[in-house]
Parts: structure tokens; C-alpha cells; sequence
């Protein structure tokens, strides 16, 4: 177990540094630098200005040095001027000039500088995360026993009525991505001129003139039913579908054992056949799933915060992106591709926990 | 004039999709007529799932069609007095011009109904397309990697986790941007993206044929001409008559999906394999000295397509909404383009009120995915039952 564990463990450091090699070479291209050096120092620059304002800023190094730097393995660049005066990578950073010729990067926990949001990128990262960590838990409060209820319910007596309008319930929910359940929501529920919330405040039922607010800013300083409820159920709706589908196949697998067919011959309750004998068994392959289905998440959350404007760790990417945020967007997906490696480490692990019937050699 | 209310709406929208209506109509009664002659596909009209989720692709599929027929307007022009109008609006001044906006217009006066239509033809333009390239490449790659295994199954599924491991959006920021679209990335991506389907045609054939020079001769080189020529339009646009090429743009976009798209379908193909390559038909073809290629091509994949025709109806959804994403942050398309993502992108800044350009196309768009899931369901069910 453990060396499975180590190994896996490498397997995943390799592939991290693959990724943010990849993701540091696609935001460092020359046209993006040169995009860089335009906003930060005036946007009619000559082409040679921006050649020896990119050469001032360390910019003109070979990729494979300034990645090394990047992440704390190299020193970072330094640059004496004739007046004597010290600039450099760590000088910016870390404010003195002693820390000239010092390594600084990811592994000495200096991620940078922000140029979008004007801040230090761990503080940003840190406080959008904080925000998106409040959404997913959630999302996933939300979704996790919808799914499961709804994969069972439709799984317990395959080919039934029930089973048919759940399976299609499901079908259609993991056919309405969250572009699409979003407008819809804030369409049906949001609006003051169409869809519901006009009647029921007419009725005299809401006190506002909306039912849920389509803008979920307020939620940032506090979580209320009215500005949260349309962000979490447009991420959960889409991610509900699958886990549901995946519970009812394995459902319906476990409902045709032989140790079901004993226990109904012997005279068990349908109920309890259900929660005591098929239900532990059927989700062990839900359980993967939903690991799995963190990261599918991830999008959910860019999209769904972008569309409800809830500043979190998705509008964080989605505006270091647009803006060309380099060293915001290196921070985020480097967190990305973590939040992606341990939960597949994770759902690996919980599967050998689970079934019995797999061992790791 | 006065506005139209919701049932004359719908009874024009219904007379404007007429074409839709007669090709479906033919289509189901030919089909089943004769469906006990059409395999699978017959099979399908068996499942009524499976019929409604037919019915719905290939609704969108003559609407893409027959879009020129089916629009009331041009999808680009704009008509002065229709901005945000409801849906059933008169024209102030029709003219020559169709007299109604039936669903509306959006915030630059256009006909949301004519967009609706034609962003159809711009999603299964690519979509399919996209979703064709995905498996071949996926194909390609999991038949060597389960069959074989060893250090090639272990590099191409590091390979593979790799990308997956990418989040989707994360990877279309990166790859759909101006700035990339500009260097060489996005056309050595196709050149090797769009090489795997010829060498997987030629070897498909090659290793069919070999026995027979003359008949190999002939098909090999007829592939390979229409490969060559497809290959220099699509890559290097560089067709000498045209028929083949693809914008920058397009192209960007179009190798980000396939991108996305090709490891899991790799993934897919691997597991078979490698479940399939015990069973005594392998066996015997290996005893029979058949070699490698003939047997993964001709034995091994036919005996996989079930699951894998299953997936590919779903793959073409997923791709739908992965060009949607894209269009919803606006990237690889340009801004007036009738895709539905980017007319859901248009839309959502006054969606509170106006809905009615944005929820035009997400419903479209909810409806044609809906119905490729309903189809692989439908089909699932129908292959399981052999």
C-alpha cells in the first residue's frame, strides 16, 4: 500500500510539473509577453521598446530558466544598473535588495504579483478560494444526496414508471449545461418581468420584487437563500445527472444478486432489502464518481460564477485569463491541476477501501 | 400590424420549419418501414427513447440542412425599430422583408429565430466533425496501447491522464487565444491531429487488402489523394480548388476540442481492447498468423463497436456544449457569429428584461444534446439486447 501510495505520489508530482510547464509556456508566449509589456508600460511602444522593456523586467531569459525561477529551483534574475541601483525577481517580491540572488518561487511560497487585482497572488488566490470552498460545499450538500436518491430510487425497480421519469429526469440534467440551466434559472426565477416573480409578488407571497436575485456579489459578505440558491443548484443540477445515472447502473446490478433474490424468497421487506442489503454495495461506484466529479466541477464553478458574477476562485481564472494576468492564471491552474490530481488519488484510494474485492499488488 | 400572439407564433414557426417536417416524415417511414433489413440502426425505432432522441438530432440535423429555406431573415442584418422586441414584433416597414420577428429581436436587431436557425448549422458544422476526428485518433492510439501494452501503453496513457488532468477550461483559455492563434502551435496541432485519420484509414484498408495488390493499390491511393488534398486545405489551406479550408479561427477551435475530446475516447478504446484481446477469436486469428494490425482493425474493433457507437452520440453532445463554453466566454468565435453559445453570451447582460434572445438558443442547445443522449440511451439499450 505505501508503495503504491509513493509512487502514485511521484506519478502525480511528475505530471504537476508537466502541466505547469505547459501552462508557463502557452502564458509566456512572445506575443503574450509583448501584449504584457503594453499594458504595463503604455500601449504605442516600438517594437524595440518593448524588446528592452522586457529585457529590463527578465523577461528575455530562455523559458526554461525563467520556469526554474518560476518555481524556486533557480535564482532568481538580477540586474545592477549603472547608478548602482539592484532590481530583480526577488527584489520586487520580497521589497529589499538583499534578497538579490536568492531563490524565490513557488517551493519558497513567492507566487507573485497580481497585475489585475494590484495584490499578492497568494493573498488572492487564498481569499477566491475561501469563497469557492463556502459554493462547492454546497453545491456537493446539494447534489450528493439528490443523485444518490434519485440514482436509487430509479435503480430499485428497473424498467418501473418511477424508473423511466427519473432516468429522463437524469438524462435531461446532464443535458443542460450550466450556460444553459443558469439563464434559464435567472429567466424563470430572477426576473422581475417574466417568469414567476412577477405573479407571486403580485400574490403578495415574496416581499422583494424577485424570488432569488440572479447576482450572487451580496454572497460574499453573506450567504442568504435569496443570492445563493441560483448559483449552487445551476453547478449541482448539471453534475447531478451522472452520479444519478451511475448510482442507478450500479443499482440495478446489485439488485440482481443472488443474495437479493435470498433475501426477498426469505420474506424481507422491499424496503429493507433496499437500505440494508443493496444500498452499501451499490455505492461504491457512486463514490468514485463523485470524487471524479470535482474537477468536472471546476468548469461548473468558472461558468456559473461568471454568469452570477460571484467572485470566487472560477471568476478569479476567468479574469486573469482576459486580462493576461500571467502570474495569477500560473497560481490558479497549478491549484487546478492539484485539486484534479489528489481527488483522483483520493477516489483510487476510497475504491480499495470500499471493494474488498480489489487489491493492490 | 399588430404583434402575434403565442399560437400564431407557433403555427408560423411550424409553416417555416416545413421542410424539416416532409424529411422527417420520409426519413421515419421509410425507416421503418424496412426496419428489420437496417441492422442497429433499424433496432433503434424498436426503443421509443430511442425514436424521440432520433427525432430530435435529426430535426436539428434538416434544420442545419435546410437553414437557407427555413430563415425569415438574414442572420446578420439588422432592422431599425427591433431591438429587444418580444417575440411575434411587426416590422415598422416590411417591404420585401418577411413581416414578422417571430421570436423576438436582440439587442442589435436582429431576428433571434433566423439566429436560432442558422447557429444551428454553425454547431453541427463542427460538432460532429470534431467528435469523428476525436475517435479516430482515440482508435488509432487504444488499439496499439491495449493490444501490445508495455512501455507504448504506458507512455500513451501518461500521455492521456496528462491531458485529462488539464481543466477544460483552463486548457481553452490557453489554447483559443488571439495572441496563440498567431504563432505555429494551433497549425502543427492540426498537422499531427489531422494525420492520424488518413494513416488510420490507409492502415484500416492496407491491412484488409494486402492479399490483393491490385484492389489495395486502388483503394490505398484513393485515400490517400482525398487525405493528401483534404490535409493541405484543412492544415496548410492550401487547396488548389478550395472545396477543403478552415479559418484560423475555426481551426483553433476545432483542434482545442479534439484535443479535449481524443483522450477519453483513448481511454475507452484501451479498456475494450484489452477486455476483448482474451477472447478465441483473437486467438484463432493469431494462430492463423494474421498479423497485428488485421487483427486489432478487423477483429478487434468491430467486436467494440457497441459501446463505441454509444459514446460517439454522446460525444457529439459533449462537443455541443464544449463549443457552447467557448462561445459563452467568447473565444475562437468572432462576435456576430449565430452560435448558439455566443448568442447565450450576447444575450445574458440583459437577461432580467429581455430573456428571450438568450433562452432561444439555450433551449435549442439544451434540446439537440437532450436528444444525442436520448439516442445513445436508446441505442444502449437496443445493443444489449443481442
Amino acid at each position: 500500500m505505501l508503495l503504491f501510495l509513493l509512487r502514485r505520489i511521484g506519478l502525480m508530482l511528475v505530471t504537476a510539473l508537466c502541466l505547469t510547464f505547459v501552462v508557463f509556456a502557452l502564458t509566456n508566449m512572445p506575443a503574450k509577453l509583448e501584449t504584457l509589456a503594453k499594458t504595463q508600460a503604455g500601449s504605442r511602444m516600438s517594437d524595440a521598446e518593448v524588446t528592452s522593456w522586457l529585457e529590463r523586467n527578465g523577461y528575455a531569459e530562455p523559458m526554461l530558466v525563467r520556469y526554474g525561477e518560476w518555481l524556486g529551483v533557480m535564482p532568481g534574475w538580477v540586474r545592477v544598473d549603472a547608478d548602482g541601483s539592484v532590481t530583480g525577481r526577488c527584489v520586487a517580491l520580497r521589497g529589499t535588495d538583499d534578497a538579490a540572488g536568492e531563490r524565490c518561487g513557488l517551493l519558497q511560497g513567492d507566487w507573485g504579483f497580481s497585475t489585475r487585482f494590484r495584490a499578492e497572488v497568494s493573498d488572492v488566490i487564498a481569499a477566491r478560494l475561501g469563497a469557492t470552498g463556502l459554493l462547492m460545499m454546497w453545491v456537493l450538500i446539494v447534489m450528493v444526496p439528490m443523485a444518490l436518491i434519485v440514482g436509487v430510487l430509479a435503480g430499485m425497480r428497473e424498467g418501473s414508471r418511477t424508473d423511466r421519469t427519473l432516468s429522463t429526469f437524469a438524462i435531461a440534467s446532464t443535458a443542460t449545461p450550466e450556460y444553459v440551466s443558469g439563464v434559464l434559472f435567472i429567466a424563470l426565477l430572477a426576473s422581475s418581468t417574466v417568469g414567476i416573480s412577477p405573479i407571486l409578488a403580485e400574490w403578495g407571497w415574496i416581499d422583494g420584487r424577485v424570488l432569488f436575485q440572479g447576482n450572487a456579489r451580496s454572497a460574499i459578505e453573506d450567504i442568504t437563500l435569496s443570492n445563493f440558491t441560483l448559483p449552487v443548484l445551476t453547478i449541482a443540477l448539471y453534475g447531478m445527472g451522472y452520479v444519478a445515472r451511475i448510482t442507478r447502473a450500479s443499482m440495478t446490478e446489485v439488485m440482481t444478486q443472488q443474495y437479493i433474490r435470498t433475501a426477498r424468497l426469505k420474506g424481507v421487506a422491499f424496503s429493507k432489502i433496499v437500505l440494508r442489503h443493496a444500498l452499501r454495495n451499490a455505492l461504491i461506484a457512486p463514490f468514485t464518481v463523485i470524487m471524479l466529479q470535482i474537477p468536472w466541477l471546476l468548469n461548473g464553478v468558472v461558468i456559473s460564477e461568471v454568469l452570477f458574477s460571484y467572485p470566487g476562485f472560477g471568476w478569479t481564472l476567468y479574469e486573469a485569463a482576459v486580462n493576461n494576468d500571467i502570474e495569477l492564471l500560473l497560481a490558479a491552474s497549478v491549484v487546478a491541476v492539484v485539486v484534479v490530481l489528489v481527488t483522483q488519488l483520493i477516489s483510487d484510494i476510497g475504491y480499495v477501501y470500499l471493494n474488498p474485492r480489489i487489491r493492490i499488488s | 400590424m399588430d404583434p402575434l400572439n403565442w399560437f400564431e407564433i407557433l403555427a408560423r414557426m411550424a409553416q417555416q420549419f416545413l421542410p424539416v417536417w416532409v424529411a422527417l416524415v420520409v426519413t421515419y417511414a421509410l425507416s421503418i418501414r424496412f426496419k428489420r433489413r437496417l441492422g442497429l440502426y433499424g433496432k433503434l425505432f424498436d426503443s421509443t427513447v430511442g425514436m424521440i432522441g432520433f427525432g430530435i438530432v435529426l430535426f436539428w440535423l434538416f434544420t442545419a440542412l435546410f437553414a437557407d429555406l427555413i430563415v425569415t431573415h438574414d442572420a446578420l442584418s439588422q432592422v431599425s425599430g427591433m431591438r429587444n422586441e418580444p417575440p411575434g414584433s411587426a416590422l415598422r416597414d416590411p417591404r420585401d422583408l418577411y413581416p414578422y420577428y417571430l421570436l423576438g429581436g436582440d439587442s442589435l436587431a436582429r431576428d433571434v429565430f433566423s439566429r436560432m436557425v442558422m447557429g444551428a448549422r454553425e454547431v453541427l458544422r463542427i460538432a460532429p466533425f470534431a467528435a469523428m476526428i476525436s475517435f479516430m485518433i482515440g482508435i488509432t492510439l487504444g488499439l496499439p496501447a491495449g493490444y501490445f501494452g508495455g512501455k507504448l501503453d504506458t507512455g500513451l496513457t501518461f500521455l492521456a491522464n496528462l491531458v485529462l488532468a488539464f481543466p477544460v477550461i483552463l486548457l481553452f483559455f490557453l489554447l483559443v487565444a488571439p495572441e496563440i492563434q498567431e504563432t505555429i502551435i494551433p497549425s502543427v496541432m492540426a498537422g499531427i491531429l489531422f494525420l492520424v485519420p488518413i494513416l488510420f484509414v490507409t492502415i484500416l484498408l492496407n491491412a484488409r487488402f494486402f492479399t490483393q495488390p491490385a484492389k489495395r493499390n486502388l483503394y490505398v491511393g484513393g485515400v490517400l489523394l482525398v487525405g493528401v488534398w483534404a490535409y493541405a486545405g484543412l492544415v496548410f489551406d492550401a487547396d488548389p480548388v478550395g472545396l477543403w479550408s478552415m479559418s484560423p479561427n475555426l481551426l483553433n477551435v476545432f483542434v482545442a476540442v479534439v484535443f479535449v475530446n481524443a483522450p477519453t475516447v483513448f481511454r475507452i478504446v484501451r479498456g475494450i481492447t484489452l477486455d476483448i484481446k482474451s477472447r478465441d477469436y483473437v486467438a484463432a486469428a493469431q494462430t492463423r498468423g494474421e498479423g497485428p494490425w488485421y487483427i486489432m482493425l478487423w477483429e478487434i474493433l468491430p467486436n467494440a463497436r457497441g459501446p463505441l457507437i454509444v459514446d460517439f452520440c454522446l460525444r457529439i453532445g459533449y462537443t455541443t456544449i464544449l463549443l457552447g463554453t467557448l462561445g459563452f466566454f467568447g473565444l475562437g468565435v468572432s462576435p456576430e457569429s449565430p452560435d448558439w453559445g455566443s448568442t447565450i453570451n450576447a444575450g445574458r447582460r440583459l437577461l432580467t428584461v429581455y430573456p428571450h434572445p438568450a433562452l432561444v438558443p439555450a433551449i435549442a442547445l439544451m434540446s439537440l444534446v437532450l436528444g444525442l443522449n436520448l439516442l445513445a440511451d436508446g441505442l444502449r439499450e437496443e445493443s444489449l439486447k443481442d
